[in-house]
């Protein structure tokens, strides 16, 4: 370890103030410290907290919580492929999985295809988000002159789990581009962004292209396949034929590829309450609005919409549900900062996603909304939860206006 | 042309454009820049309105009762675009059609009401006159800007002459829907105005 100090060391000067390659220094800077705990600190005068949890602890935290997610991502995007494949004969979606797959000599419907078949679909879609999106990100802190923010890592990593595995990849480098520019830099880079950045760019794609993100098409890796998704069926009908109520808690049903698995996103939620980094308070109330919301819509009832019937605990394992509180609301640069704000912030995407999903026939998924609304509501909420503080103290110190 | 006269032409085109600086006229320019051709309509109808109001109300600047004054523009507005949608419907039905209300709001497009109040009440009618040109053709070149790349990228065409072959039409490009959605609208008008900034600094406001 002490050699490749020494070695980095050595070649700091390049890159420093008056060195050849100063323009990249935020390249060398963001490397040296993924590597060591920079040995600087803050400069100016005041008080700073040292702590070893920085952004870059931070971020490998989340990255970590995510792992689960995308083992599931790859497990069930293969699965959900492999077996109509096994059953009904056809084609992989895009065609060179499959010559890849016939290459290795995998037969079908095994467990070696599925793994392979998934780890064929996620990766491809990871790797454009990393290198688009990585590379403006390096581009813009080059041009701006700070330091590149590992947010990116989390970023990059979440964008993928919310695309559906038949997404092309040139709409996955745009919707990154559109996310990391609009949704983060024009805002001044992390920890400015007042939207999260991942759903940002999922948005754009959504609006810009829905046949490749929504209806029937995208959700399994097949050519020519159409499935409902869960969500879709409740819309349709009121209940759920293909799949019980377990399938879809460890995710085993059509969908984004990250988003299917509630268990998945259980553990994430586990490592990063536990770790201390995502808020709890934001995760539960979040299920608090879905309960309250779903459980007030079915007693509401509706004569034409059998949606309104589903119960709670449906809501909570189909579409992004689960994923969006565990990993996208939680997000601490656009969520409410202030404990109470937390609350309602989370109860009222809760609830928003469950109006969406039931009361609007034109989606029927509603938490990649739900989350970017109340993301623009957070500042407000912390005002308010702000001034209602010192409303109450002022009237505990008899304070008269 | 001397150095005052060719500044109130040419500065709302750029730095002091009415648009991307005052952000006004916002509406028709999400409303109408679908497609480039109703755009290209609206813009010379706006500058006409905008040039002949100004003159106008300019020539009667000195005898116009102050209280009464916005009454007496809008007068003069509303007969001017009466005149342009008129014309339209006369000559260029179809499009007059896709424009449908929008001609009517000029009336209240804060640009033709606002270089009245702001400028032509206080200058002769040849500078006002000027003045309308510039903050029209200011107007048209955003407008044309926005439309161009939302008609482009949101159908693929070009004043309805194919440029990108659709996919459902046999070719290979995949329109962008959120072009032709009023957000596509301000994402562009957006990028202008980061684009006119970092071009001219002196554009940003001093915080």
């Amino acid at each position: 370890m002490k050699l490749l100090r020494k070695i980095l060391d050595s070649q700091a000067h390049i890159f420093e103030k008056g060195g050849k390659l100063e323009k990249l220094y935020p390249l060398w800077e963001a490397q040296d410290t993924f590597l060591y705990t920079p040995g600087e600190r803050t400069r100016d005068h005041g008080p700073h907290v040292r702590d070893a949890l920085d952004i870059k602890r931070t971020m490998s935290m989340v990255v970590i919580a995510l792992i689960p997610c995308v083992i599931a991502a790859i497990l069930n995007s293969g699965y959900q492929a492999q077996s109509w494949l096994a059953a009904h004969g056809g084609t992989p979606n895009p065609a060179w999985i499959g010559s890849a797959l016939a290459a290795l000599g995998l037969e079908t419907g095994t467990i070696g295809a599925i793994v392979v078949h998934g780890v064929l679909l996620f990766l491809p879609v990871y790797i454009v988000s990393m290198a688009v999106g990585g590379g403006l990100e390096a581009t813009f802190s080059i041009i701006r002159k700070h330091e590149i923010n590992e947010g990116f890592l989390v970023t990059g990593m979440l964008y993928p789990l919310v695309l559906p595995p038949t997404i092309p990849l040139w709409q996955v480098a745009l919707g990154v581009a559109f996310g990391v520019v609009l949704g983060k830099e024009v805002f001044g880079g992390t920890g400015m962004n007042i939207l999260n950045p991942a759903l940002t760019a999922r948005a754009f794609l959504f609006f810009a292209y829905p046949a490749q993100i929504s209806g029937v098409q995208p959700w399994v890796a097949v050519d020519g396949f159409s499935t409902a998704t869960p969500l879709s069926q409740f819309a349709a009908s009121g209940h759920v034929v293909d799949w019980n109520w377990f399938q879809a808690f460890i995710g085993a049903i059509p969908g984004s590829m990250g988003e299917t698995s509630t268990f998945a996103c259980l553990i994430g939620a586990a490592i990063l309450i536990g770790s201390g980094i995502g808020s709890w308070r934001i995760m539960v109330s979040c299920l608090g609005g879905l309960f309250g919301m779903s459980l007030l819509l079915n007693i509401v009832g509706s004569d034409t919409n059998p949606f309104f019937g589903v119960p709670f605990y449906w809501h909570l394992v189909c579409g992004g549900f689960a994923f969006g509180a565990v990993f996208m609301a939680t997000d601490p640069v656009s969520a409410a900062i202030s404990d109470r704000g937390k609350f309602i912030y989370g109860a009222l995407i809760g609830a928003l996603c469950v109006l969406v999903r039931v009361l609007n026939p034109a989606y029927p998924e509603g938490m990649m909304l739900a989350i970017l609304f109340m993301n623009l509501f957070s500042p407000l909420i912390d005002y308010f939860v702000v001034k209602a503080n010192a409303k109450r103290r002022e009237m505990r110190l008899a304070v008269q206006q | 042309m001397d150095k005052k006269t060719r500044k109130i032409l040419l500065d709302p085109l750029h730095v002091n454009n009415p648009i991307t600086l005052q952000v006004l006229g916002i509406c028709s320019a999400l409303a109408v820049t679908t497609k480039l051709e109703t755009a290209i309509v609206m813009s010379a109808a706006l500058t006409f309105v905008t040039a002949m109001s100004n003159a106008a109300v300019s020539v009667l600047r000195n005898r116009i009762p102050g209280n009464i004054r916005i009454i007496v523009q809008l007068t003069i507005i509303a007969s001017l675009v009466i005149i342009a949608d008129q014309f339209m419907k006369a000559y260029i039905y179809s499009v007059s059609k896709q424009l449908s209300v929008f001609v009517g709001l000029i009336i209240t497009n804060c640009i033709v009401m606002g270089r009245a109040e702001a400028f032509a009440m206080a200058n002769p009618p040849g500078l006002s006159f000027i003045d309308g040109i510039g903050n029209g053709l200011g107007y048209s070149a955003i407008l044309l800007i926005v439309a161009f790349f939302r008609e482009l990228f949101g159908s693929g065409s070009l004043l309805g002459f194919t440029v990108f072959q659709k996919v459902n039409m046999g070719g290979w490009y995949t329109p962008n829907g959120l072009m032709v959605l009023a957000p596509g609208a301000f994402f562009l008008i957006g990028f202008i105005i980061w684009i006119q900034r970092t071009v001219t600094p002196s554009m940003v406001e001093e915080e």
